[in-house]
């Protein structure tokens, strides 16, 4: 027994803190004199025990951590030895996840910058432009607001970049669909603050800029930012970790995750967006006639199977196995995810796990008996406004290879007769 | 009605109308903790930079002096000329976007000038941003503009100037939002 256990179980004498005197007694006799004795016979009871049964295990950490047996982290994209050696691209692990709300340390991140260490008694948020009462809001301050809470997806619209390749690439889950997560967001609702400030009739857009080394800035619909946006403060019931934006960060439900501008400090209401960085370079979409889609800002209907995915073998022929996966979408619900697993010729309508959120992940299953031949896994999303998830095909012919962002075609996995699952085009 | 009567009728109207908007400005449904925003407070912030020029500030560079500053504080990522090394190219591609290798760079790709310079300014150089001068980042942004054959030699690159500076790709972007073109739907 720790001296803790034992003050625990004693009970107090006197008023005010004032204890059994034997306290200290049992102590001496804990820690000194050989009171512990772990008997050594021959034939113990319990010799065909793993060894973690014989002994007390561990006491608790204050912040808790996964097994040590389990390895699943993100993956870290390679970065240039020199220059760039700051930014961070880390992608969510769904090969070996099975919820819909991402960990926080396996959220996926992209900092351009790196991740700043910011003081939140040293930062603030400051509303300024086209409003009446230019207004500056203290970290703390924030916390005394009406909370919002919702659950929302965040995507990178990079996220499956890799898929416009002409080869399949032959990596995780995590490369190909790892921008992509899932968490509990909790804060205050922008046009709270907005309406405070008193945003004028001119003002259309709101200038959005993150306390980063680089300033991340980005210009937002100002009927986004009055509909749906919020200013996050906790991801999953805690404060947002540093690199999802701590201490504040904007939300737009559905928009790409670029958007959603971390560490940020400055909002001016303007009549025109600013054409950022990362507006004209970044997160504009270049199309096969040489022009680029800028402000391509909603996320399209999406669906990816996590289980089997590439580079797992199933481990028995004619067997029944679970097909499981996650779809999602920027503009709402998903209404149907149905599953083929003959290249697309058949689909069969998969069981959406409740509850189907507006702008979440969304999980599907559906149980597919495998005869030992090849077969070609695939899924496809429908969202509540009806828009179904094209092919591959559908996408390159109506956008071309060139546009980096916003892939989101049906993904295939394909089955050879060792059960051997790999990444293909089909 | 009497004047005097409808006088008191509309006072009382005003009265009326007076608390009803100002419980709602108000809104005693949150703290309004927000703190009145200095102009120091918004400058501090505030670095963003319009197509049109507003919020440039005051300075000017010429292509010669950005050019040796772009050897010490640039190069070593950029690379010579600025052709691209560990970090993107800046230089190039003009031309080349509608074609199966397109090379995106600010010369062949950004539409607008006073919007590079201003991530130029806030966030470069990479590992020290904001640390060169006004007129420096307006020198290095004059040498960029001119290795890309934008600018003749010789340009004087102000808050003046580079809202005027044309930008070869200036009608390359197609607005997607709310909803993406139908030509490029499918
Ligand atoms: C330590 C490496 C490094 C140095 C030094 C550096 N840069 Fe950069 N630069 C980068 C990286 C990395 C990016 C891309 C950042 C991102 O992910 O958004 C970049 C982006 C840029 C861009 C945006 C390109 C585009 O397509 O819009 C410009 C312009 C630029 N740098 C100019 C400069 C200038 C001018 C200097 C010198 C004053 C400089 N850089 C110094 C690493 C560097």
């Amino acid at each position: 027994m720790s001296e803790r256990d034992l003050m625990d179980s004693l009970p107090p004498v006197a008023a005010n803190g004032l204890l059994d005197r034997r306290l200290f007694m049992k102590s001496i006799a804990a820690g000194g004199v050989g009171a512990l004795t772990v008997p050594v016979l021959a034939d113990p009871v319990g010799k065909d025990q793993p060894s973690w049964l014989l002994a007390p295990g561990q006491g608790a950490q204050g912040y808790g951590t996964p097994s040590r047996h389990e390895q699943l982290v993100r993956w870290i994209k390679p970065q240039w030895p020199l220059g760039a050696t700051i930014q961070g691209l880390a992608f969510t692990p769904h090969q070996g996840l099975t919820g819909t709300y991402t960990p926080s340390g396996l959220h996926f991140e992209v900092n351009h910058h790196g991740i700043p260490d910011i003081d939140p008694n040293l930062h603030s948020l400051v509303i300024h432009g086209m409003v009446d009462r230019p207004l500056k809001f203290t970290v703390e301050s924030l916390d005394y607001y009406p909370t919002l809470t919702r659950s929302h997806f965040l995507e990178c619209s990079g996220n499956s970049g890799a898929l416009w390749a002409d080869e399949p690439i032959d990596a995780l889950l995590d490369q190909t669909h790892g921008l992509l997560s899932g968490s509990e967001w909790t804060g205050v609702s922008l046009a709270t603050l907005l309406d405070e400030a008193g945003v004028q009739a001119e003002g259309k857009w709101i200038i959005a800029e993150g306390a980063d080394s680089g300033s991340l800035s980005r210009s937002i619909p100002m009927e986004k930012a009055m509909d749906d946006s919020f200013i996050a403060l906790y991801q999953n019931g805690e404060r947002l970790r540093p690199g999802q934006g701590y201490p504040m960060r904007l939300f737009n439900p559905g928009f790409e995750g670029n958007t959603s501008v971390k560490w940020l400090r400055s909002l001016r209401v303007t009549d025109r967006p600013a054409m950022t960085k990362f507006e004209t370079a970044n997160y504009t979409d270049l199309m096969p006639d040489g022009k680029a889609l800028q402000f391509s800002l909603k996320l399209e209907v999406k669906s990816v199977i996590t289980r089997p995915s590439n580079a797992t073998v199933l481990p028995k022929k004619n067997a029944v196995y679970e097909v499981t996966g996650l779809a999602w979408s920027g503009s709402g619900r998903i209404r149907k995810v149905e599953v083929s697993a003959d290249g697309g010729a058949t689909w069969a309508e998969a069981e959406l796990q409740g509850p189907v959120l507006p702008i979440m992940l969304t999980r599907f299953r559906l149980p597919w008996r495998w005869d030992g031949s090849p077969a070609i896994l695939q899924s496809r999303a429908t969202d509540e406004t009806g828009r179904l998830q094209p092919t591959r095909t559908q996408l390159l012919d109506a956008r071309g290879k060139h546009g980096h962002y916003h892939y989101h075609a049906i993904h295939s996995w394909s089955v050879d007769e060792n059960g051997g699952i790999a990444h293909v085009y089909a | 009605m009497k004047t005097e009567e409808s006088l008191m009728y509309m006072r009382n109207w005003i009265l009326f109308l007076t608390i009803a908007l100002t419980t709602c400005v108000d809104g005693a449904d949150t703290p309004e903790l927000g703190q009145p925003a200095s102009e120091a407070d918004i400058e501090q912030v505030f670095w963003s930079v319009f197509p049109d020029g507003e919020n440039l500030p005051a300075g000017s560079g010429l292509a010669v002096d950005g050019k040796a500053l772009f050897n010490i504080y640039c190069i070593a990522c950029h690379g010579i000329e600025g052709a691209g090394l560990t970090a993107v190219a800046l230089v190039g591609g003009q031309g080349s976007l509608a074609t199966d290798t397109p090379l995106k760079t600010i010369g062949s790709y950004r539409p607008y000038a006073p919007t590079i310079f201003k991530y130029i300014r806030r966030s470069m150089p990479y590992i020290a941003p904001m640390s060169l001068s006004n007129d420096d980042y307006y020198a290095v942004t004059a040498y960029l503009l001119e290795l890309n054959g934008i600018l003749e030699p010789g340009s004087v690159v102000n808050a003046e100037t580079l809202p005027k500076v044309r930008m070869p790709n200036r009608d390359g972007f197609v607005n997607a939002y709310p909803k993406v073109p139908r030509k490029y739907d499918y």
